[in-house]
């Protein structure tokens, strides 16, 4: 994949600079070897591709590239070019080879597709290889030998050792060093062969350890197949080192799987730990704010559809705002009559948990809707060949953390945040002091609120974005709360995080629904051993 | 006979208790008669989509007063009583997918269609038996008392109230629902339990079956109705409603309010899981979607608006939402979510007592009589 973004980055530009220098000798020596290229015997095409090889050109790559992912066409009719195609709505979209040309879009029936075997697109894969081993990228570098590990022989091998001596990035070097070693293993000198072994040892790419796996297969009666000893013994060996390292690196995964779902969770629960836990006000509608939140978002890259990529800026403040003007309505609306009635005010936004929902199914239809991630946040941190990180997942993490010290701030340093703890603890001294309670409850839940819709921007970015999404995450952002002691904001870190990680962690025993499963009766245990949570409020305030 | 002699006084001293039970004869002996007597073209002509429709209904209506039980006089709002109804209607599911025998797709003259299609070779353990009637009927309140029992037992002795309460029955129904959405449970997943064939011997297609099931569930109403009547009015009610409105004090006073609180959350599951049980032969299907979250707290909105604390309310609101249901997902699905939501924020503010709860404060008004304020105020 990476090859072929890599194409389109660097190449176009390029190519259009080479035209624009008019290099008429080159395209015509080009043209001429790619003419063989629609002939239809693939003998002939073997050989082109051969060809080809030899000449320096970047389009030379692309078009190794089109003909291994089938999208290298040549015209039915005269002149008889040959084009690239990329799929439209429309039919192909079609580009000349050579001259970089856009021909525009024509049907699939105009083109006569250049056909390619096994057998071509292991050559195609190789010559790839080939050229991009010494591209200027030391990832393209990297990728291009990892392609390369699945079959070594004694040509690519060569190919490998002759970079080997001219590469300086780290990381290069040691693929390259396991591509020359799975070729080792199969050499007669012995010493030469535990050598390799050990190298492959050390290393966490699959092909290493495939490589190795043959080294201690066993027969049908349980026996070694291998007779050389030593060398099976270095393999085993091996093959150990790598499987706990493995081991380390998928518990490391799990482990970040878990705190990605944890501040989703956080994200998702912590809007009601102010409002259910501060203000002990149970917000049914708290999922459908998140939905806001998230429609909100969706608009946002509506308006302004050139720059997705700065839009999530602008989603975060206006969610914030939506969410919040629609939590102030409904506190001012309805739950301001219903203090001190809990069960009612579970009942009351539950009703318009569903109007809200209804009306988004009105205006925006009962479809999801796609909500595009921007480029910076596609992509994956590598930490070694077997572990690999998703950025999105990451910039989760941060961002949930950051909310959530925003929102510890705002509580502790603020003198809204003074009034609402205030209220909290006492609603009739508060009242006394002078401070406005009606007016700190709406801010309070107003608060809360645009936090809900804050975090439904987040969760645009991983799950679907449709009416029932508020759904999925009131029982478990509940839970959380509940679990982490009501009122206290430390404890719902916790619990949001500490539920992640189990989650994730029962996930590949369990399967991803008996492990929900299994957490929500673990919750439902423990509420019942310690009703008040992990971390209860203790002194007056707990009654 | 303590129970005849209770219905005697019932009915001599409840004008209200006597009109609704009046009420249910007369419609056992119509609808049935208005649908297999009266020719079709007729106007008194009851179709049987009318009557299996009433029938739902009727089914609902027990299992509002079965919450009513535990919300209106307990005060413990339970945001999972779906689940002992749909448990409830799975353990008559069971008992008819076994009726179907060999006439299923597949032949098979042991496993339900379901099973033979994950390629299951015997039935599991927990299917053996469901072909007996009697057993599958004690199933019927028995799993659904079991899970209650448990469930309660825990919950009230570390002393889980209010809102946290209602949260995790909520959770409880929801964990069901993902767990009977698995295949592997062997509860049919997604599709649930469907296609049956009959009951007891008798075709389920055919109107006399159904006209049965429809009397069927309307002597399950009465007798719900009667018994939760007289729980609630036996010394036991008494102190069940003590505990709603004051359950220190009641603790204080010496009563076990644990197992006050765990008896009526069983019995209620119990009534909950008999009106499963009539529900499923008449709608002809038991799917994970009745474990639903929303389902349980529609039933507490049915409660709400029919006025909770009195058992005539839960059942005027169990018919009266689910008529306007019907009717409004006829014409315009989409104002139906618009019409529960509002009617749910419009009950709890202007109307807490319910539409009973108006009427005999309109009665009382009328009467003249001052008497204090109604029973039921704003207490949990």
């Amino acid at each position: 994949m990476s090859i072929e973004r890599l194409c389109r980055l660097f190449f176009i530009p390029f190519m259009i600079f080479v035209l624009a220098g008019a290099a008429k000798a080159s395209d015509m020596a080009l043209a001429e070897v790619l003419e063989g290229l629609k002939d239809d015997s693939f003998n002939k095409k073997k050989e082109v591709i051969s060809q080809l090889e030899t000449i320096d050109d970047p389009r030379v790559m692309k078009v190794f590239q089109q003909m291994l992912d089938g999208d290298l066409h040549f015209q039915e009719q005269e002149p008889q070019l040959l084009v690239f195609t990329a799929k439209t709505d429309d039919g192909l979209a079609v580009t000349a080879v050579v001259s970089g040309e856009t021909l525009g879009v024509v049907n699939k029936r105009d083109l006569n597709k250049v056909k390619v075997n096994n057998s071509l697109r292991k050559d195609l894969r190789a010559a790839i290889a080939k050229l991009s081993l010494n591209n200027k990228d030391s990832k393209v570098r990297r990728d291009a030998v990892r392609n390369m590990l699945r079959d070594i022989d004694s040509e690519s091998v060569v190919l490998l050792r002759d970079r080997q001596s001219i590469e300086t990035e780290g990381l290069v070097l040691d693929v390259l060093a396991v591509g020359v070693a799975i070729y080792e293993l199969g050499s007669d000198d012995a010493s030469l062969r535990l050598a390799a072994v050990d190298i492959l040892g050390d290393s966490l790419e699959s092909a290493a350890r495939n490589a190795l796996l043959p080294l201690v297969e066993k027969n049908e009666n349980g026996q070694y197949k291998l007779e050389d000893r030593e060398l099976r013994s270095a393999a085993i060996k091996a093959l150990a080192r790598i499987d706990a390292k493995l081991k380390y690196n998928e518990w490391a995964e799990t482990i970040y799987f878990g705190l990605s779902l944890g501040s989703v969770l956080l994200l998702a629960a912590i809007g009601l730990a102010i409002t259910f836990g501060v203000m002990g006000v149970i917000n049914m509608a708290h999922g459908e704010l998140i939905m806001i939140g998230a429609y909100t978002t969706y608009v946002v890259q509506l308006l302004m559809p050139n720059s997705i990529e700065y839009s999530l800026f602008v989603a975060i403040p206006a969610a914030f705002v939506v969410a919040g003007l629609v939590g102030v309505a409904i506190e001012r609306g309805v739950i301001q009559f219903l203090y001190g009635r809990p069960l009612e005010t579970l009942l009351a936004t539950f009703g318009i948990s569903l109007i809200l929902q209804q009306l988004v199914r009105t205006i925006f239809s009962p479809l999801n809707r796609s909500v595009e991630t921007p480029e910076w946040m596609s992509g994956t941190f590598e930490v070694n060949s077997a572990l690999a990180l998703t950025y999105n997942r990451g910039y989760i993490i941060i961002f949930s953390l950051l909310v959530f010290i925003a929102l510890l701030m705002v509580l502790k340093k603020t003198s809204l945040g003074l009034h609402v703890r205030a209220v909290s603890q006492n609603r009739q001294m508060a009242r006394a002091m002078g401070v406005r309670t009606g007016w700190v409850d709406a801010m309070t839940f107003g608060l809360g609120s645009g936090i809900a819709g804050i975090a439904g921007v987040a969760l645009s970015q991983l799950t679907n974005v449709g009416p029932n999404m508020g759904q999925a995450y009131i029982i478990d952002s509940f839970m959380v709360v509940v679990f982490g002691g009501v009122g206290n904001l430390w404890g719902t870190l916790v619990a949001a995080m500490s539920l992640g990680v189990i989650n994730k962690v029962l996930e590949p025993w369990a399967g991803a629904v008996l492990a929900k499963i299994l957490v929500l009766i673990f919750i439902i245990l423990f509420i019942q051993k310690r009703p008040k949570g992990l971390f209860p409020q203790r002194g007056r305030a707990a009654e | 006979m303590e129970n005849r002699s209770f219905i005697m006084t019932l009915l001599a001293n409840d004008k209200a208790a006597k009109w609704f039970l009046i009420t249910l004869v007369a419609l056992a002996i119509v609808v049935p008669f208005c649908n297999l007597m009266v020719p079709a073209d007729s106007p008194f002509h009851v179709s049987t989509y009318t009557v299996t429709l009433l029938g739902k209904y009727l089914s609902y209506a027990i299992l509002a007063i079965a919450l009513d039980l535990v919300w209106g006089y307990c005060g413990i709002l339970s945001l999972g009583h779906a689940a002992f109804f749909a448990l409830g209607g799975y353990a008559m599911g069971m008992y008819l997918m076994r009726q179907i025998g060999d006439r299923g797709v597949y032949g098979n003259p042991d496993l339900p269609d379901f099973m033979v299609f994950l390629s299951w070779t015997e039935l599991p353990w927990y299917w053996q038996g469901f072909d007996m009637f009697w057993f599958a009927m004690l199933m019927v309140v028995l799993v659904p008392g079991m899970l209650a029992y448990v469930f309660g037992w825990l919950a009230f002795r570390s002393r889980v109230t209010g809102v946290y309460l209602s949260i995790i029955t909520q959770a409880l129904t929801f964990a069901l629902m993902l767990a009977f959405f698995r295949n592997e449970m062997g509860f049919g997943g997604n599709n649930g339990l469907t296609d049956f064939k009959d009951i007891l011997g008798f075709d389920l297609q055919s109107d006399n079956t159904r006209a049965g099931l429809f009397i069927a569930t309307i002597f399950f109403l009465g007798l719900a109705y009667v018994v939760s009547k007289f729980v609630v009015n036996s010394k036991m009610g008494r102190v069940v409603v003590a505990i709603r409105d004051a359950e220190a004090r009641t603790r204080f006073v010496g009563y076990k309010v644990e197992s006050f609180k765990l008896w009526i959350f069983v019995f209620s599951a119990m009534l909950a899981g008999i009106a499963g049980a009539l529900y499923t032969p008449q709608v002809g299907i038991i799917n994970p979607g009745e474990f639903s979250p929303l389902n349980s707290i529609e039933l507490v909105v049915w409660v709400a608006v029919g006025g909770r604390g009195t058992l005539l309310g839960a059942v005027v609101g169990a018919v009266v939402v689910n008529f306007a249901k019907t009717f409004f997902t006829g014409f315009a699905p989409e104002i139906w979510l618009f019409f529960l939501g509002a009617l749910f924020i419009f009950v709890t503010i202007f109307l807490p007592q319910g539409i009973v709860g108006l009427a005999q404060q309109l009665l009382e008004k009328r009467n003249k009589t001052k008497t204090a304020t109604p029973k039921a105020e704003a207490s949990v």
